[in-house]
């Protein structure tokens, strides 16, 4: 329980640390938004006063000038617990509105494909290990090595231009096929959803999985030859409980912390894929609004991905108690 | 090394080696340890073999190549002149006539020191802190893996973007900023695993020893554990470096980092934006020949990390040459063995 507190405290500690930056990238950075926009506003308007300057920074960055630094910090942390990341410049209209509907559409994206290459990953590296030496290994070993070193958006492009235009088998932009009437219970819409989604998706999993593959088979042909394997096969016990229980368990362990951090990869690398596939997730607006300029949009989309990552992370590490009891037991070890 | 017969007047504490090594016969083993025998290992492997041929080759372009292709300038040649059309312009040319070849091997330099200074910064600090964390215990670990979990939390490549965006106008395009910029937060995850190594490392008996023996905190990291957690390092090296290229390379292709010179990111960006090389054929090699170029360099630096792996690692080396012949716990370190040398 005392490690769940700890966790927790550790996630708030977190969320807070990434509002305090995006304030500090704002409102501090010399040449950042703060200065910008008043340089702006000053050059349009040449006849605006002081104070109707300020109240304009203040509607568009969430931010007041004239008041002192800490009290600005303040508000700012105030605001956005409240959901109140400002308004956009470009669109006009609050943050909220424009980034709320994108966010389903970044995590569905992106857990998916974490999920499918964890998956095919782990099953091929154990296989390859369990074969090691064989045809099969030295010729999944190759094709992991590729997958691990072409960049997934080099893998989207490709995707596109092949699948997309030239053959066009697959749609080269949208999140779901318009006319379909937004609803779960929609069939065609998932459909859809499942056909726009089906090549960002495939680029993550084909540059990814590779990775997953040689730590697993790493990881697994070690654990093949410790002794408490051989202890367990002379225990008789059925190989299938050794591959799942013994082996299985044992290799995956130490690619948790790999797993934690692609979370947070992956929703990084969701900024060029929206891109790519013109798929308007949270991702696909941040690019936009930097090359607008629009501050509130652009701020809004780096906290929202970085709590989405820190949620992310967070259920990983609780749910880990469960997969390995050693880290329920407290990690205080003596000091030196 | 036994200690000689006949030496009794002497107490053990004095004896030395029965046999004196020339300072040159010194010199050789030194170097047969340091240089022949992973020469050795990379000779046998040809995956190992490959990899240094792809870095050598990148190298190469990168420093002597420059020198003797032109730089890249438009009009060169005709203009969207496909690849492996003519021996002037073997990957053909852009749609302002810019001959492509050229274009990559002048894009070689800052992309090596990006990379460069990206690895480097993200494996010493992940290397320091992780080991300290995690020989230290206590409070200190506390401290800074709590630091490290929140920095590992941060989506790093976002944030770059963001600071990208912010600071347009000041960024310059200097390639050690870039890359120490683009593994702001990459050293947390190096830190984390490495914390976890130094963990195992801690409790062995030869570091017990030296701790009873009382040297040093410093010296005991610096002797007993940082040379065993090396393969790992230079493993995370390369993994690092491969980071970089394809960071940097995706923030150039999506024009948010400012450019002055040729970059296979910007080329890209200029193929996908400029002649719409996704939808046209005639422009698709624009943008195929610098993804060729990040592909082939990263599978270089892929295979040397595995490379590294078995040679460093002595539990998947042992199961290969012979198996149960090498059960000793503190065999862990490099590759000494393969020469018979032992320390």
């Amino acid at each position: 329980m005392s490690y769940f507190v700890r966790r927790t405290g550790q996630a708030i500690f977190t969320v807070f640390a990434v509002i305090s930056l995006s304030f500090g990238i704002v409102r501090l950075l010399p040449g950042g938004p703060a200065d910008y926009l008043r340089a702006q506003l000053i050059q349009q308007g040449g006849t605006i006063s002081q104070a109707q300057l300020n109240q304009r920074i203040a509607a568009q960055t969430n931010l007041a000038p004239d008041k002192p630094l800490h009290l600005q910090y303040v508000d700012y942390i105030w605001q956005v617990l409240h959901l109140d990341f400002g308004t956009s410049i470009w669109y006009n209209q609050p943050v909220t509105e424009i980034l709320g509907p994108a966010i389903p559409w970044t995590v569905f994206l992106m857990a998916t494909a974490l999920f499918i290459q964890f998956v095919i990953g782990v099953s091929l590296g154990a296989f390859m290990a369990y074969r090691e030496g064989s045809r099969f290994d030295v010729g999944s070993t190759a094709v992991s090595l590729i997958s691990n070193s072409i960049p997934f958006y080099v893998i989207g492009l490709l995707l596109i231009t092949f699948l997309g235009y030239r053959m066009e088998l697959f749609p080269t932009g949208g999140r779901y096929a318009s006319g379909n009437a937004v609803a779960l219970t929609n069939p065609d819409f998932l459909l859809s959803v499942l056909y726009h989604g089906t090549l960002p998706i495939l680029s993550l999993v084909i540059a990814s999985f590779g990775g997953w593959a040689l730590t697993m088979r790493g990881n697994s042909i070690r654990i093949l030859g410790e002794d408490y394997l051989r202890v367990a096969r002379l225990r008789g016990l059925s190989e299938r409980r050794i591959a799942f229980r013994y082996v299985g368990r044992n290799a995956i362990l130490p690619m948790y912390t790999g797993l934690l951090i692609a979370i947070g990869f992956m929703f990084g690398g969701s900024v060029i894929l929206e891109k790519i596939f013109a798929y308007p997730g949270v991702g696909y607006y941040l690019i936009q609004s930097i090359g607008q300029r629009d501050y509130p949009v652009m701020m809004g989309a780096f906290m929202l991905i970085a709590v989405a990552v820190t949620v992310g992370v967070f259920i990983a590490d609780l749910t880990y108690g469960y997969v390995d009891p050693r880290a329920k037991g407290g990690q205080n070890s003596e000091s030196y | 090394m036994s200690p000689t017969e006949g030496t009794s007047a002497q107490s053990d504490f004095e004896t030395v080696a029965g046999e004196r090594l020339s300072p040159g016969e010194r010199y050789r083993e030194l170097f047969e340890e340091i240089a022949i025998a992973p020469a050795r290992i990379v000779m046998d492997d040809w995956r190992a073999l490959l990899s240094v041929f792809i870095i050598t080759g990148y190298l190469l372009a990168g420093t002597v190549g420059v020198m003797f292709i032109p730089k890249p300038r438009p009009n060169q040649g005709p203009a969207l002149l496909g690849a492996f059309y003519n021996l002037a312009h073997p990957l053909g040319t852009t749609y302002s006539g810019v001959d492509i070849l050229s274009q990559i091997v002048h894009a070689t330099p800052a992309m090596l020191i990006m990379v460069c200074s990206g690895a480097v910064f993200s494996v010493v600090l992940g290397t320091v802190l992780g080991t300290i964390a995690g020989y230290k215990g206590g409070t200190v670990d506390s401290v800074i893996m709590t630091f490290t979990d929140v920095a590992m939390t941060l989506p790093g490549l976002v944030l770059v973007i963001v600071l990208a965006g912010a600071l347009q106008d000041v960024l310059t395009g200097n390639p050690v900023v870039i890359g120490i910029l683009l593994t702001i937060n990459a050293w947390a995850g190096l830190a984390r695993s490495i914390r976890s190594q130094v963990l195992t490392l801690r409790d062995q008996s030869y570091v017990e020893a030296s701790r009873i023996l009382g040297i040093s905190t410093s010296k005991i990291i610096a002797i007993d554990i940082v040379p065993n957690i090396m393969p790992y390092v230079t493993m995370n090296f390369v993994q690092q470096a491969r980071n970089v290229i394809f960071g940097s390379v995706a923030l150039y292709f999506l024009g948010i980092l400012p450019y002055s010179e040729a970059n296979w990111g910007v080329m890209m960006n200029n193929a996908y934006s400029q002649a719409g090389a996704v939808s046209s054929p005639e422009a698709f090699h624009w943008i195929l020949m610098p993804m060729i170029a990040i592909v082939i360099l990263a599978l270089g630096l892929t295979m040397f990390a595995q490379a590294a792996d078995r040679l460093f690692n002595p539990r998947v080396r042992a199961r290969h040459i012979d198996r149960g012949a090498e059960n000793s716990a503190e065999s862990k370190s490099t590759a000494d063995k393969s020469t018979g040398v032992v320390r």
